[in-house]
Protein backbone atom coordinates (compact mmCIF):
# COMPACT_ATOMS: atom_id res chain seq x y z
CA UNK A 1 0.00 0.00 0.00
CA UNK A 2 1.09 3.33 -0.75
CA UNK A 3 2.35 5.41 1.84
CA UNK A 4 -0.13 8.49 1.21
CA UNK A 5 -3.59 6.18 0.50
CA UNK A 6 -2.85 3.99 3.99
CA UNK A 7 -2.05 7.79 5.88
CA UNK A 8 -5.48 9.48 3.71
CA UNK A 9 -7.43 6.20 5.43
CA UNK A 10 -5.22 6.31 9.13
CA UNK A 11 -6.68 10.38 8.78
CA UNK A 12 -9.87 9.89 7.88
CA UNK A 13 -10.55 6.72 10.89
CA UNK A 14 -9.08 9.28 13.25
CA UNK A 15 -11.42 11.93 11.67
CA UNK A 16 -14.32 10.15 10.95
CA UNK A 17 -14.48 8.61 14.90
CA UNK A 18 -13.94 12.06 16.51
CA UNK A 19 -16.72 13.87 13.70
CA UNK A 20 -19.75 10.83 14.24
CA UNK A 21 -19.00 10.69 18.42
CA UNK A 22 -19.32 14.72 18.17
CA UNK A 23 -22.19 15.11 16.10
CA UNK A 24 -24.09 11.80 18.77
CA UNK A 25 -23.37 13.94 21.29
CA UNK A 26 -24.55 17.30 19.83
CA UNK A 27 -28.21 14.93 19.67
CA UNK A 28 -28.45 15.74 23.69
CA UNK A 29 -27.91 19.57 23.45
CA UNK A 30 -31.01 20.81 25.01
CA UNK A 31 -31.90 17.61 25.82
CA UNK A 32 -29.68 16.32 28.77
CA UNK A 33 -30.55 15.56 32.06
CA UNK A 34 -29.18 18.74 33.42
CA UNK A 35 -28.13 22.28 32.25
CA UNK A 36 -25.01 21.57 33.31
CA UNK A 37 -24.68 18.10 31.76
CA UNK A 38 -25.97 19.82 28.72
CA UNK A 39 -23.35 22.01 28.66
CA UNK A 40 -20.96 19.75 29.51
CA UNK A 41 -21.66 17.25 26.66
CA UNK A 42 -22.04 20.33 23.68
CA UNK A 43 -17.79 21.10 25.16
CA UNK A 44 -17.18 17.55 24.60
CA UNK A 45 -18.99 17.50 21.47
CA UNK A 46 -17.28 20.93 20.43
CA UNK A 47 -14.07 19.59 21.77
CA UNK A 48 -14.01 16.38 19.28
CA UNK A 49 -15.45 18.57 16.21
CA UNK A 50 -12.58 20.36 16.57
CA UNK A 51 -9.85 17.35 16.63
CA UNK A 52 -12.37 15.98 13.51
CA UNK A 53 -11.65 19.40 11.37
CA UNK A 54 -8.19 19.05 12.22
CA UNK A 55 -7.60 14.98 11.04
CA UNK A 56 -10.14 15.54 8.15
CA UNK A 57 -8.23 18.90 6.64
CA UNK A 58 -4.54 17.17 6.52
CA UNK A 59 -6.79 13.71 5.19
CA UNK A 60 -7.94 15.91 2.25
CA UNK A 61 -4.29 17.35 1.60
CA UNK A 62 -2.47 14.31 2.02
CA UNK A 63 -5.70 12.80 -0.11
CA UNK A 64 -4.39 15.86 -3.19
CA UNK A 65 -7.82 16.16 -5.20
CA UNK A 66 -8.94 18.91 -3.61
CA UNK A 67 -11.49 17.88 -1.17
CA UNK A 68 -11.50 19.97 2.34
CA UNK A 69 -12.92 19.36 5.56
CA UNK A 70 -17.18 19.97 4.32
CA UNK A 71 -16.83 18.14 1.75
CA UNK A 72 -15.36 15.04 3.59
CA UNK A 73 -17.52 15.74 6.33
CA UNK A 74 -20.73 16.06 4.00
CA UNK A 75 -20.49 14.51 0.95
CA UNK A 76 -19.59 11.03 1.72
CA UNK A 77 -21.80 8.50 1.97
CA UNK A 78 -22.29 5.71 5.23
CA UNK A 79 -19.34 3.52 3.30
CA UNK A 80 -17.06 5.92 2.92
CA UNK A 81 -16.73 6.83 6.58
CA UNK A 82 -14.02 5.28 8.47
CA UNK A 83 -15.09 5.37 11.77
CA UNK A 84 -14.83 2.85 14.58
CA UNK A 85 -18.61 1.08 15.35
CA UNK A 86 -18.33 2.14 18.57
CA UNK A 87 -19.07 6.36 18.29
CA UNK A 88 -21.95 5.80 15.86
CA UNK A 89 -24.50 3.50 18.28
CA UNK A 90 -27.14 5.66 19.81
CA UNK A 91 -27.00 7.63 22.61
CA UNK A 92 -29.37 5.50 24.18
CA UNK A 93 -30.01 6.66 27.67
CA UNK A 94 -27.78 9.07 29.77
CA UNK A 95 -25.78 5.69 31.03
CA UNK A 96 -25.47 4.09 27.52
CA UNK A 97 -23.98 7.64 26.03
CA UNK A 98 -21.55 7.98 29.07
CA UNK A 99 -20.38 3.79 28.70
CA UNK A 100 -20.04 4.85 24.91
CA UNK A 101 -17.79 8.00 25.96
CA UNK A 102 -15.74 6.52 28.42
CA UNK A 103 -14.84 3.34 26.62
CA UNK A 104 -13.92 5.75 24.09
CA UNK A 105 -12.12 8.21 25.87
CA UNK A 106 -10.02 5.44 27.61
CA UNK A 107 -8.72 4.18 24.03
CA UNK A 108 -8.92 7.89 22.71
CA UNK A 109 -6.19 9.29 25.10
CA UNK A 110 -3.83 6.72 24.81
CA UNK A 111 -4.24 6.67 20.69
CA UNK A 112 -3.49 10.35 20.81
CA UNK A 113 -0.59 10.25 23.10
CA UNK A 114 0.93 7.12 21.11
CA UNK A 115 0.55 9.71 18.10
CA UNK A 116 2.06 12.54 20.06
CA UNK A 117 5.56 10.97 19.48
CA UNK A 118 4.75 10.88 15.38
CA UNK A 119 7.27 10.74 12.69
CA UNK A 120 4.42 12.89 10.77
CA UNK A 121 4.88 16.47 12.89
CA UNK A 122 1.11 17.21 11.56
CA UNK A 123 0.03 13.87 13.16
CA UNK A 124 2.20 15.26 16.01
CA UNK A 125 1.34 18.40 16.54
CA UNK A 126 -2.85 17.46 16.08
CA UNK A 127 -2.21 14.42 18.85
CA UNK A 128 -0.59 16.28 21.04
CA UNK A 129 -3.45 19.23 20.84
CA UNK A 130 -5.90 17.02 21.24
CA UNK A 131 -4.49 14.59 24.20
CA UNK A 132 -5.13 17.78 27.01
CA UNK A 133 -9.19 18.00 25.99
CA UNK A 134 -9.05 13.70 25.54
CA UNK A 135 -7.73 13.49 29.47
CA UNK A 136 -10.48 16.29 30.81
CA UNK A 137 -12.95 13.95 28.51
CA UNK A 138 -11.72 10.77 30.09
CA UNK A 139 -11.62 12.01 33.43
CA UNK A 140 -15.40 13.26 33.27
CA UNK A 141 -16.94 10.31 31.84
CA UNK A 142 -14.62 7.99 34.63
CA UNK A 143 -16.50 9.95 37.10
CA UNK A 144 -19.87 9.33 35.62
CA UNK A 145 -19.26 5.50 35.09
CA UNK A 146 -18.64 5.70 38.54
CA UNK A 147 -21.23 7.49 40.23
CA UNK A 148 -23.97 5.94 37.96
CA UNK A 149 -22.50 2.47 38.78
CA UNK A 150 -22.21 3.10 42.45
CA UNK A 151 -25.07 4.84 42.77
CA UNK A 152 -28.46 3.36 43.34
CA UNK A 153 -29.71 0.21 42.24
CA UNK A 154 -31.72 1.94 39.26
CA UNK A 155 -28.49 3.47 37.77
CA UNK A 156 -26.43 0.15 38.89
CA UNK A 157 -28.68 -1.72 36.34
CA UNK A 158 -28.54 0.79 33.47
CA UNK A 159 -24.52 1.24 33.80
CA UNK A 160 -24.12 -2.56 33.93
CA UNK A 161 -26.29 -2.79 30.79
CA UNK A 162 -24.45 -0.37 29.04
CA UNK A 163 -21.31 -1.49 29.74
CA UNK A 164 -22.52 -4.92 28.45
CA UNK A 165 -24.30 -3.60 25.61
CA UNK A 166 -21.25 -1.87 24.29
CA UNK A 167 -19.03 -4.66 24.85
CA UNK A 168 -19.24 -5.96 21.53
CA UNK A 169 -17.82 -3.16 20.02
CA UNK A 170 -14.47 -2.07 21.60
CA UNK A 171 -12.48 -5.31 20.22
CA UNK A 172 -12.26 -3.05 16.96
CA UNK A 173 -10.05 -0.36 18.60
CA UNK A 174 -7.69 -2.50 19.24
CA UNK A 175 -7.06 -4.56 15.36
CA UNK A 176 -5.02 -3.76 13.09
CA UNK A 177 -4.88 -4.36 9.75
CA UNK A 178 -2.86 -3.37 6.26
CA UNK A 179 -3.11 0.71 6.83
CA UNK A 180 -2.16 -0.05 10.76
CA UNK A 181 0.27 -1.76 9.18
CA UNK A 182 1.73 0.51 6.80
CA UNK A 183 1.59 3.49 9.49
CA UNK A 184 3.67 1.58 12.12
CA UNK A 185 5.98 0.48 9.37
CA UNK A 186 6.52 4.54 8.58
CA UNK A 187 6.94 5.15 12.36
CA UNK A 188 3.43 7.25 11.86
CA UNK A 189 1.11 5.49 13.36
CA UNK A 190 0.79 3.11 16.61
CA UNK A 191 0.01 -1.06 16.89
CA UNK A 192 -3.46 -0.51 17.94
CA UNK A 193 -2.70 -3.85 19.69
CA UNK A 194 -0.24 -2.58 22.03
CA UNK A 195 -3.31 -0.06 23.48
CA UNK A 196 -5.52 -3.11 24.74
CA UNK A 197 -3.83 -4.17 28.15
CA UNK A 198 -3.19 -0.50 28.99
CA UNK A 199 -6.78 0.27 27.90
CA UNK A 200 -8.16 -3.16 29.89
CA UNK A 201 -6.46 -2.31 32.65
CA UNK A 202 -7.71 1.22 33.13
CA UNK A 203 -11.43 -0.16 32.55
CA UNK A 204 -10.98 -2.84 34.85
CA UNK A 205 -10.14 -1.18 37.49
CA UNK A 206 -12.70 1.80 36.70
CA UNK A 207 -15.44 -0.99 36.66
CA UNK A 208 -14.28 -1.98 39.92
CA UNK A 209 -15.03 1.32 41.73
CA UNK A 210 -18.28 1.54 39.83
CA UNK A 211 -18.64 -1.92 41.33
CA UNK A 212 -19.23 -3.03 38.00
CA UNK A 213 -18.20 -6.18 36.16
CA UNK A 214 -16.56 -6.77 33.26
CA UNK A 215 -18.16 -7.96 30.24
CA UNK A 216 -17.63 -11.55 29.78
CA UNK A 217 -15.59 -12.42 26.24
CA UNK A 218 -17.84 -12.72 23.78
CA UNK A 219 -18.03 -12.25 20.10
CA UNK A 220 -16.44 -8.83 18.49
CA UNK A 221 -18.12 -6.24 16.19
CA UNK A 222 -15.78 -4.75 13.02
CA UNK A 223 -15.94 -3.30 10.40
CA UNK A 224 -16.17 0.13 10.85
CA UNK A 225 -12.36 1.11 10.20
CA UNK A 226 -13.11 -0.48 6.38
CA UNK A 227 -16.37 1.53 5.80
CA UNK A 228 -18.49 -1.30 6.57
CA UNK A 229 -21.21 0.63 9.50
CA UNK A 230 -24.22 -0.72 11.27
CA UNK A 231 -27.35 0.63 9.92
CA UNK A 232 -27.36 3.80 12.23
CA UNK A 233 -24.66 5.39 10.92
CA UNK A 234 -26.97 6.06 7.72
CA UNK A 235 -29.66 7.93 10.02
CA UNK A 236 -26.95 9.99 11.74
CA UNK A 237 -25.32 11.30 8.40
CA UNK A 238 -29.08 11.28 7.09
CA UNK A 239 -29.49 14.26 9.28
CA UNK A 240 -25.46 15.78 9.93
CA UNK A 241 -25.72 16.01 6.04
CA UNK A 242 -28.84 17.36 5.00
CA UNK A 243 -28.19 21.17 4.51
CA UNK A 244 -25.25 19.94 1.87
CA UNK A 245 -27.03 17.78 0.40
CA UNK A 246 -30.22 19.65 -0.51
CA UNK A 247 -28.48 23.10 -0.77
CA UNK A 248 -25.03 22.28 -2.29
CA UNK A 249 -22.27 24.91 -0.95
CA UNK A 250 -25.02 26.77 1.13
CA UNK A 251 -23.09 29.41 3.37
CA UNK A 252 -24.10 31.71 6.24
CA UNK B 1 -32.82 16.94 39.02
CA UNK B 2 -33.96 18.15 42.29
CA UNK B 3 -32.27 16.01 44.85
CA UNK B 4 -28.77 17.60 43.52
CA UNK B 5 -27.62 19.66 46.11
CA UNK B 6 -26.98 23.54 44.83
CA UNK B 7 -23.40 25.05 44.69
CA UNK B 8 -21.72 28.14 44.84
CA UNK B 9 -18.76 29.19 42.25
CA UNK B 10 -15.62 30.99 42.76
CA UNK B 11 -13.21 31.82 39.73
CA UNK B 12 -9.81 33.40 40.22
CA UNK B 13 -9.07 35.10 36.69
CA UNK B 14 -5.81 34.93 35.09
CA UNK B 15 -4.51 38.24 36.53
CA UNK B 16 -6.86 38.42 40.01
CA UNK B 17 -5.33 38.30 43.01
CA UNK B 18 -9.00 36.69 44.88
CA UNK B 19 -11.64 34.38 43.96
CA UNK B 20 -14.58 35.85 42.90
CA UNK B 21 -18.61 34.69 42.88
CA UNK B 22 -19.32 33.59 39.34
CA UNK B 23 -22.51 31.90 39.75
CA UNK B 24 -24.10 29.02 41.18
CA UNK B 25 -24.57 25.44 39.45
CA UNK B 26 -26.25 21.82 40.89
CA UNK B 27 -24.21 19.13 41.05
CA UNK B 28 -23.94 15.51 42.91
CA UNK B 29 -20.71 15.98 44.87
CA UNK B 30 -18.06 18.79 45.05
CA UNK B 31 -15.56 16.88 42.69
CA UNK B 32 -18.77 17.18 40.27
CA UNK B 33 -19.27 20.79 41.16
CA UNK B 34 -16.16 21.36 39.91
CA UNK B 35 -15.84 19.70 36.69
CA UNK B 36 -19.48 21.50 36.34
CA UNK B 37 -18.04 24.49 37.00
CA UNK B 38 -15.36 24.40 34.51
CA UNK B 39 -17.68 23.47 31.74
CA UNK B 40 -20.03 26.33 32.42
CA UNK B 41 -18.09 28.90 33.96
CA UNK B 42 -14.57 28.76 32.22
CA UNK B 43 -15.41 28.09 28.76
CA UNK B 44 -14.32 31.39 27.68
CA UNK B 45 -10.64 30.86 29.41
CA UNK B 46 -11.95 33.13 32.20
CA UNK B 47 -10.25 31.37 35.31
CA UNK B 48 -6.94 29.85 36.29
CA UNK B 49 -8.80 28.13 39.56
CA UNK B 50 -12.14 26.98 40.85
CA UNK B 51 -13.54 26.86 44.58
CA UNK B 52 -16.92 25.13 44.91
CA UNK B 53 -18.85 25.76 48.23
CA UNK B 54 -22.60 24.44 49.15
CA UNK B 55 -24.70 26.80 49.54
CA UNK B 56 -26.03 25.48 52.39
CA UNK B 57 -22.86 26.34 53.84
CA UNK B 58 -23.24 30.05 53.34
CA UNK B 59 -24.72 32.10 56.06
CA UNK B 60 -25.95 35.14 54.83
CA UNK B 61 -26.88 38.50 56.53
CA UNK B 62 -30.72 38.80 56.40
CA UNK B 63 -31.42 41.93 54.35
CA UNK B 64 -34.24 43.03 57.37
CA UNK B 65 -31.02 43.63 59.51
CA UNK B 66 -29.80 46.22 57.15
CA UNK B 67 -30.36 49.55 58.65
CA UNK B 68 -29.14 48.03 62.06
CA UNK B 69 -25.86 46.54 60.00
CA UNK B 70 -25.20 48.96 57.83
CA UNK B 71 -26.95 52.27 58.58
CA UNK B 72 -24.33 53.19 61.33
CA UNK B 73 -21.42 53.29 58.98
CA UNK B 74 -23.35 55.79 56.92
CA UNK B 75 -22.34 58.69 58.95
CA UNK B 76 -19.07 58.23 59.75
CA UNK B 77 -17.26 59.75 57.33
CA UNK B 78 -14.11 59.79 59.62
CA UNK B 79 -13.37 56.20 58.53
CA UNK B 80 -12.13 57.03 54.99
CA UNK B 81 -8.84 58.07 55.05
CA UNK B 82 -9.95 61.44 53.20
CA UNK B 83 -8.70 63.81 55.33
CA UNK B 84 -4.87 63.33 55.19
CA UNK B 85 -3.12 65.63 52.84
CA UNK B 86 -1.38 63.09 49.77
CA UNK B 87 1.99 64.30 48.79
CA UNK B 88 1.75 64.81 44.84
CA UNK B 89 4.52 62.55 44.46
CA UNK B 90 2.21 59.27 45.49
CA UNK B 91 0.14 58.41 42.43
CA UNK B 92 -3.06 56.59 42.40
CA UNK B 93 -4.68 57.40 45.80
Amino acid sequence: MRREEALFQYLLRLGDSALVLAQRLGEWTGKAPVIEEDLAMANTALDLLGQARMWLTYAGEVEGKGRDEDSLAFLRDASGFRNVLLVEQPNGSFADTLARQFYFDAWNLRALRALSGSADERVAAIAQKSAKEAAYHLERSTDWVVRLGDGTDESHARMQAAIDDLWMYTGELFEGDAVDQAMVEAGVGFDPAALREPWLAEVKSVLTEATLALPAPGYMQRGGKQGVHTEKLGYLLAEMQFLQRAYPGAQW
Amino acid sequence: MKEWPLWEVFIRSQHGLAHKHVGSLHAPDAEMAIKNARDVYTRRNEGVSIWVVRSADITASSPGDKEALFEPAASKVYRHPTFFPMPDEVKGI
